[in-house]
C-alpha cells in the first residue's frame, strides 16, 4: 500500500468541507468554482483509492483505514471514528461517484446565486461521505443530517413547482424519521451498557450479553420506522415524490441516489445485527409493506404518473420495495443484495433525474403529455435516457440487474409469493419505464412541444452535461458486467458481522459470479 | 445578643466570595453618578463604562473560576459558592454584555433614557448571580425579588408605548402571584420543620441542608408536599413552564427586544439553576414527588409550547413560546437529573447553546426593529436573506441551533438531555419531547422560510421598518454568536468535562 499523506476517509469529508467554508467566507466567484471541482473531486479520488487498495489494507473487525479522533466527548464514549468495512465501501464509492457527476452538472448549471448552490452541495458531499465512513453511530447520524438540511434549503430556493411546500414536508417528515431512529439509538446506546456509541464495540457487548427479546422487538420496530420514513418506506413515502419533484437536479441527485440510502445502510450495518431478534418479529411486516405497499401499489400509481420528475420519484419508492424486501428475508444473500441494488439504483436513479433536467431544458415542461419526438433532435440524450430506463428496470448488463436478481433469489426461501409479487414488479417497472421513454423521445411531437421547438429549437445534449451522464453510465456498466468487484467486499463484511444475521439453508455468500 | 455571637456572625461574612457582585453593585452605582457629571454625554458614555466594566467582572470570574471558597457556604450558609454556580455566573454575565450591546441597537431608535435602562441591567444580573448560588430561603427570596422588581421597570421600559405598558402590567400582576406562591410554599416548609413534635426538627429550616435532613426523617408529610409544591410553582413561574406560561407571549412581544432576551434567557436560566438546586440539595428525599410532577410539567410545558407557537405571526411572541418549549426539554432534564449522572451537565450544555443561539436570534430582531418595538411580523423578513445577507445567515445559524438540528449546538444540547431522560428512564416523556422536536422545525423553518425563500413576496418600500445597519462591532458579536454555535457543534469538546459532573 502506498503511503497516503493523511487517512483517505479524513480527507473525503473534509475537503469538501473546507472548500465549502472558503467560499462561506467570501472567496470570489471564479475562484469558488475552480476550488469547487477540487472540493468534488478530492471525496471520489479518495473513494477510488479506498476501493483499489481495500483488499490488501490492513483491517480490523472488518475495517480498513481505522482512525479516531476526538472531539471531547470521551466520557460518553462518542468519538469521531472513521473506517470502511466491505459493507461500507460500496456506498462509499457510491457517494464519490454520484457526488461528483452531480457536483459537475451543478457547476455547468446556470442557477441563480451558484456560489451558494454550490457551497450547499459541498455540505452535502461532506455529509454524505461522512455517513459511510463512520464507524461511531453517533457519526453516523449527525454526518447524515449534515447532508440533509442543505437538501432542505436546496429544494426551498430553488425548487420548482410547490417548493415551500415540497420544502416543508419533506423536513417535517425526514425530521419525524430522523429523531425516531435517533431515540432507538440512544436506547441501544443505554440498555446495551457499552459506554459507547462506536459500532465495533457495541457489536462486542451485544454479542457477550444480548438485550431481552422483548426489547429488541421494541427496539427494532422503532427503528425500523424511524429509518424506514428516511428510505420512504409504504405508507411514510409521500414526501419523496413530492420533494423530489420540487428538488433542483443536482440536490435530487444526492438524495435519491445516495443519502437516501442512509436508511437501509443503517439497518444493515447497525439494526440488524445488534438487535438479531427483531427481525423475526418484524419480518413479516416489512415484507407486507414493502411488497404490496412498495412495490404493488406505488408502482401502479408510478404507471398514473403524467409528470416526468414525480414519475422518477415514484419509482425510486417503488425501488426501495425491493430493497426491503431483501432485508425482510435477513439472509445473508438477501442482505447482500440489497446492498448490490442499493449502488445500482443509486446511480441509476441520479442519472435519471439528471437526464430529466436536460429533458426539461428542452421541452420546457415535465409533463410528459407536452412532449414526443425530442429523440430526432437529441439522439444521445435519447439513448441515455433509454439506457438509463434499462438500468433502472434492471436488465443484465447494468448493476441493478445483480441486486434484484440476488434478492429474488434469496425471497425464493422467505416466500414464493413476495417473490412472484416482486417479479411481478419487474413488469410493472418495465411499463412506465418504458412508456416514459417513448412518450418524450418517440412518436410524433406533441402540439406544445412542436410549439416551444419553434422557438427555441432542442440541441442535443452538451459536453458538459454529457461527461456526468457518461460517469454514471460507466459506473453501472463496469458493476453490472464485472459484480465481483462490489460483491466481494460486500462478502467480506457480511461474513464479519453475520454471526446474528441468521443464514436460510441456501445462503452461501453473495456472488453471483 | 453578646459580642461573641456578633463576631461569629461577622466571621461569617466573606464579602470576597461575593467581589463579582459586589463590583456590579459599585459599577451601576457609578453610572448614575457619570449621569450626574457629564449629562450631556452620557449617553454613548455610559454604555461603554457599563461593558468595560462587565469585561472586567467577567474576566476576574474566569480567572478565578476555581474560588478559594468553591463547596463551602458563606455568610452563614446562606450562599454556597460551586463550579455550577461559578458557571452560571459566566453565563448571566455573558447574557447582561450581550443585552448590554443588543440596548445600544434598540435604545437609539427610541426616546427613551438610557442610563436607568443599563444601570437596572446591573442590578438584575447582581441579583442573579446571587441567586443561582442561594442557599437558604430567604437568600433565594431576596435575590428574586430584587430581580423580578428590576424586571417590571425594565419590562414596562418604553413608557409611550402601550404593548410595553401592558407588558409591564400582567407581568407585575402575574409575577406578584407568583411570589406569593413561592413565599406560602417557603412559610408551610420553615413551618412544619421547625414543629417539635416532628423527627428532625430545625430551627433553620431555611436552610436547603437542616431542610433536606428534616425532610428525610419525614419521608411522607403532607404539609411539607405542599409547600415543595408550591416552592416548585413559583419557580415554574419564572422558567414560564406550564401552567405558569400564560404571561410569556403578551409580556415578551412587549418588552423591549433587549428586555424580552434577557428575560428569555439570563432569567430563565437562572430559574434552572434555581430548580436544580432545590431538587439536588433541598428536597432529595422527595423524588417521589418532584419527579412525577416535573416530568408532568415537562411534558405539558414541551406540547404546550410547541402547538402554541405554530400559530403566531409576531416573532416576539413566537420566539417567546418556543423558549416555553425549551424550557420543557431543560425540565426533562431537571426531572432526569437525581437520576442520571450526565444530567446536570447536559442542562449547563443545553443553557450555553440556548444562550448563543438566543442572542444571535435577537440581535438579528434588534436590527430590524422599527419604531414601534412590539411589531415585529414574520412577514418583514421577507427577502432579508436577499437584501442583507449577513444578517440572514446569522438568523438561519441560530434558528437552526434552537431547532436542534446538527451540526450545531443545540443539537448537541438537546442530545445529551435526551440520554440522560432516557437514562433515567423516562421513555414516555422522551417520545412527547421528540415530537415537539418535529413540530418545532415547522415554526423554525417557517422563520427561515420567510427570510429565504420568499424573496418575491419582499413588501414595498416604506411597508416594514428598514433595518437598521449594522455595526461592526455588533457585526462581529454577532459572527462570533454564530460561529460558536457551529464551533460548538462540531467539537463540544472544550465543555465535556461539564458532562461528568
Amino acid at each position: 500500500m502506498p503511503p497516503f499523506p493523511c487517512n483517505p476517509l479524513l480527507l473525503a469529508i473534509a475537503a469538501p468541507l473546507a472548500v465549502a467554508l472558503a467560499i462561506g467566507l467570501g472567496l470570489p466567484k471564479r475562484w469558488s468554482l475552480r476550488l469547487a471541482y477540487l472540493g468534488f473531486a478530492a471525496p471520489l479520488l479518495c473513494a477510488l483509492h479506498v476501493w483499489w487498495h481495500f483488499n490488501n489494507a490492513p483491517k480490523a473487525f472488518g475495517y480498513a483505514y481505522l482512525a479516531s479522533y476526538s472531539t471531547g466527548l470521551d466520557g460518553l464514549g462518542i468519538g469521531l471514528k472513521l473506517g470502511v468495512n466491505g459493507i461500507a465501501l460500496p456506498l462509499f464509492v457510491l457517494a464519490g461517484v454520484v457526488g461528483f457527476a452531480a457536483g459537475l452538472y451543478a457547476l455547468q448549471s446556470t442557477a441563480e446565486r451558484l456560489k451558494l448552490y454550490v457551497m450547499l452541495l459541498l455540505v452535502m458531499q461532506a455529509g454524505l461521505m461522512g455517513v459511510f465512513a463512520s464507524v461511531d453511530v453517533f457519526f453516523l447520524y449527525f454526518f447524515h443530517e449534515l447532508a440533509l438540511i442543505p437538501t432542505f434549503i436546496m429544494v426551498g430556493i430553488w425548487g420548482g413547482r410547490d417548493r415551500n411546500y415540497a420544502a416543508m414536508t419533506m423536513t417535517i417528515y425526514l425530521t419525524l424519521g430522523a429523531m425516531l431512529s435517533l431515540l432507538g439509538l440512544i436506547a441501544i446506546y443505554v440498555k446495551s451498557g457499552a459506554h459507547s456509541f462506536d459500532l465495533i464495540a457495541l457489536r462486542a457487548t451485544l454479542a457477550d450479553r444480548p438485550l431481552a427479546v422483548v426489547a429488541q422487538h421494541h427496539l427494532f420496530g422503532l427503528l425500523l420506522f424511524g429509518f424506514g420514513v428516511l428510505v420512504s418506506l409504504w405508507p411514510l413515502h409521500s414526501w419523496a415524490p413530492l420533494g423530489y419533484g420540487a428538488a433542483p437536479s443536482s440536490a435530487a441527485m444526492l438524495h435519491a441516489g445516495v443519502l437516501k440510502k442512509f436508511g437501509l445502510y443503517a439497518l444493515i450495518q447497525v439494526v440488524l445485527p445488534l438487535l438479531p431478534a427483531g427481525l423475526g418479529a418484524w419480518g413479516h411486516t416489512l415484507a407486507l409493506l414493502a411488497g404490496f405497499g412498495n412495490v404493488l401499489i406505488i408502482g401502479l400509481v408510478t404507471i398514473a404518473q403524467r409528470d416526468l420528475k414525480q414519475m422518477i420519484g415514484y419509482s425510486s419508492v417503488m425501488h426501495m420495495g425491493y430493497a426491503f424486501l431483501g432485508l425482510a428475508c435477513g439472509s445473508a444473500l438477501g442482505v447482500g443484495g440489497v446492498v448490490l441494488l442499493m449502488v445500482g439504483h443509486g446511480l441509476s436513479v441520479s442519472l435519471l433525474f439528471l437526464l430529466a433536467t436536460s429533458v426539461h431544458q428542452r421541452t420546457r415542461t415535465f409533463t410528459m403529455a407536452d412532449m414526443g419526438g425530442l429523440g430526432k433532435a437529441a439522439p444521445v440524450l435519447a439513448a441515455f435516457f433509454v439506457a438509463a430506463t434499462f438500468a433502472s428496470i434492471g436488465l443484465p448488463g447494468f448493476a441493478n440487474f445483480w441486486g434484484e436478481l440476488t434478492i429474488f433469489v434469496a425471497l425464493w426461501p422467505f416466500s414464493a409469493g413476495f417473490t412472484i409479487l416482486a417479479v411481478a414488479g419487474v413488469v410493472i417497472s418495465a411499463i412506465y419505464g418504458l412508456r416514459a421513454a417513448a412518450r418524450v423521445f418517440f412518436g410524433p411531437p406533441s402540439e406544445a412541444f412542436a410549439l416551444v421547438a419553434q422557438q427555441h429549437p432542442p440541441t442535443d445534449l452538451s459536453w458538459s452535461e454529457r461527461i456526468p451522464a457518461l460517469i454514471l453510465i460507466a459506473a453501472l456498466l463496469f458493476i453490472g458486467l464485472w459484480p465481483r468487484s462490489i460483491a466481494r467486499p460486500v462478502d467480506a463484511g457480511l461474513a464479519a458481522i453475520a454471526a446474528p444475521i441468521a443464514p436460510t439453508s441456501t445462503a452461501g455468500g453473495v456472488s453471483p459470479l | 445578643m453578646d459580642l461573641s455571637l456578633l463576631q461569629h456572625l461577622a466571621a461569617g461574612n466573606t464579602w470576597g466570595a461575593i467581589r463579582p457582585e459586589l463590583a456590579l453593585g459599585c459599577l451601576a452605582l457609578g453610572l448614575l453618578v457619570l449621569d450626574l457629571l457629564f449629562p450631556k454625554r452620557a449617553g454613548g458614555l455610559v454604555a461603554c463604562v457599563s461593558l468595560a466594566g462587565q469585561l472586567a467582572v467577567l474576566a476576574d470570574v474566569l480567572c478565578h473560576f476555581h474560588s478559594v471558597w468553591l463547596n463551602q457556604d458563606t455568610f452563614n450558609g446562606l450562599l454556597h459558592p460551586s463550579l455550577a454556580g461559578q458557571a452560571m455566573r459566566v453565563f448571566l454575565l455573558l447574557s447582561s454584555i450581550l443585552v448590554v450591546l443588543l440596548a445600544r441597537v434598540t435604545l437609539a431608535k427610541h426616546p427613551a433614557p438610557r442610563i436607568e435602562f443599563y444601570h437596572i441591567v446591573l442590578v438584575v444580573t447582581a441579583a442573579l448571580m446571587l441567586l443561582v448560588q442561594s442557599n437558604h430561603f430567604v437568600m433565594l427570596f431576596l435575590a428574586l425579588e430584587t430581580v423580578t422588581v428590576g424586571f417590571y421597570i425594565l419590562v414596562s421600559y418604553f413608557r409611550t408605548s402601550t404593548a410595553s405598558l401592558e407588558a409591564g402590567l400582567k407581568y407585575l400582576i402575574l409575577g406578584a402571584l407568583s411570589s406569593a406562591l413561592l413565599l406560602f410554599g417557603i412559610a408551610i416548609l420553615y413551618g412544619v420543620a421547625g414543629n417539635p413534635f416532628l423527627p428532625g426538627h430545625s430551627a433553620d429550616a431555611m436552610r436547603y441542608a437542616e431542610l433536606a435532613q428534616f425532610l428525610t426523617l419525614n419521608p411522607h408529610n403532607f404539609l411539607a408536599s405542599v409547600g415543595i409544591v408550591l416552592v416548585l410553582a413559583g419557580v415554574a413561574f419564572k422558567v414560564g413552564a406550564f401552567p405558569f406560561q400564560i404571561w410569556i407571549p403578551d409580556v415578551y412581544q412587549g418588552a423591549p427586544t433587549p428586555v424580552t432576551a434577557f428575560l428569555a434567557v439570563a432569567s430563565k436560566g437562572a430559574g434552572f439553576a434555581v430548580l436544580l438546586g432545590l431538587v439536588l440539595r433541598a428536597f432529595p428525599s422527595y423524588g417521589w414527588l418532584v419527579t412525577p410532577v416535573i416530568t408532568a410539567m415537562a411534558v405539558a410545558t414541551i406540547l404546550f409550547g410547541n402547538l402554541a407557537a405554530l400559530t403566531q405571526h409576531n416573532v416576539k411572541r413566537l420566539i417567546g413560546l418556543s423558549g416555553v418549549s425549551h424550557a420543557g426539554f431543560l425540565l426533562l432534564g431537571v426531572a432526569a437529573a437525581p437520576y442520571a449522572p450526565l444530567a446536570v451537565g447536559a442542562i449547563y450544555f443545553y443553557l450555553l447553546a440556548y444562550l448563543i443561539a438566543s442572542f444571535t436570534v435577537f440581535g438579528v430582531m434588534a436590527h430590524l426593529a422599527g419604531p414601534e418595538d412590539s411589531d415585529q411580523e414574520l412577514e418583514h423578513y421577507a427577502g432579508l436573506a436577499k437584501d442583507h445577507p449577513f444578517l440572514g445567515a446569522v438568523l438561519a445559524i441560530g434558528l437552526g441551533s434552537l431547532a436542534g438540528i446538527p451540526p450545531l449546538a443545540g443539537f448537541m444540547g438537546k442530545f445529551f438531555v435526551f440520554v440522560a431522560a432516557y437514562q433515567a428512564g423516562m421513555h414516555g416523556a422522551l417520545v412527547v419531547a421528540i415530537a415537539g422536536v418535529v413540530v418545532s422545525i415547522y415554526y423554525y423553518f417557517g422563520w427561515i422560510k420567510a427570510a429565504y425563500f420568499e424573496a418575491w413576496k419582499a413588501p414595498a418600500a416604506g411597508s416594514v421598518p428598514v433595518p437598521t445597519p449594522v455595526g461592526k462591532l455588533f457585526g462581529l458579536v454577532l459572527g462570533v454568536l454564530a460561529l460558536g454555535s457551529i464551533v460548538l457543534g462540531f467539537y463540544p469538546g472544550p465543555l465535556g468535562h461539564w458532562l461528568q459532573w
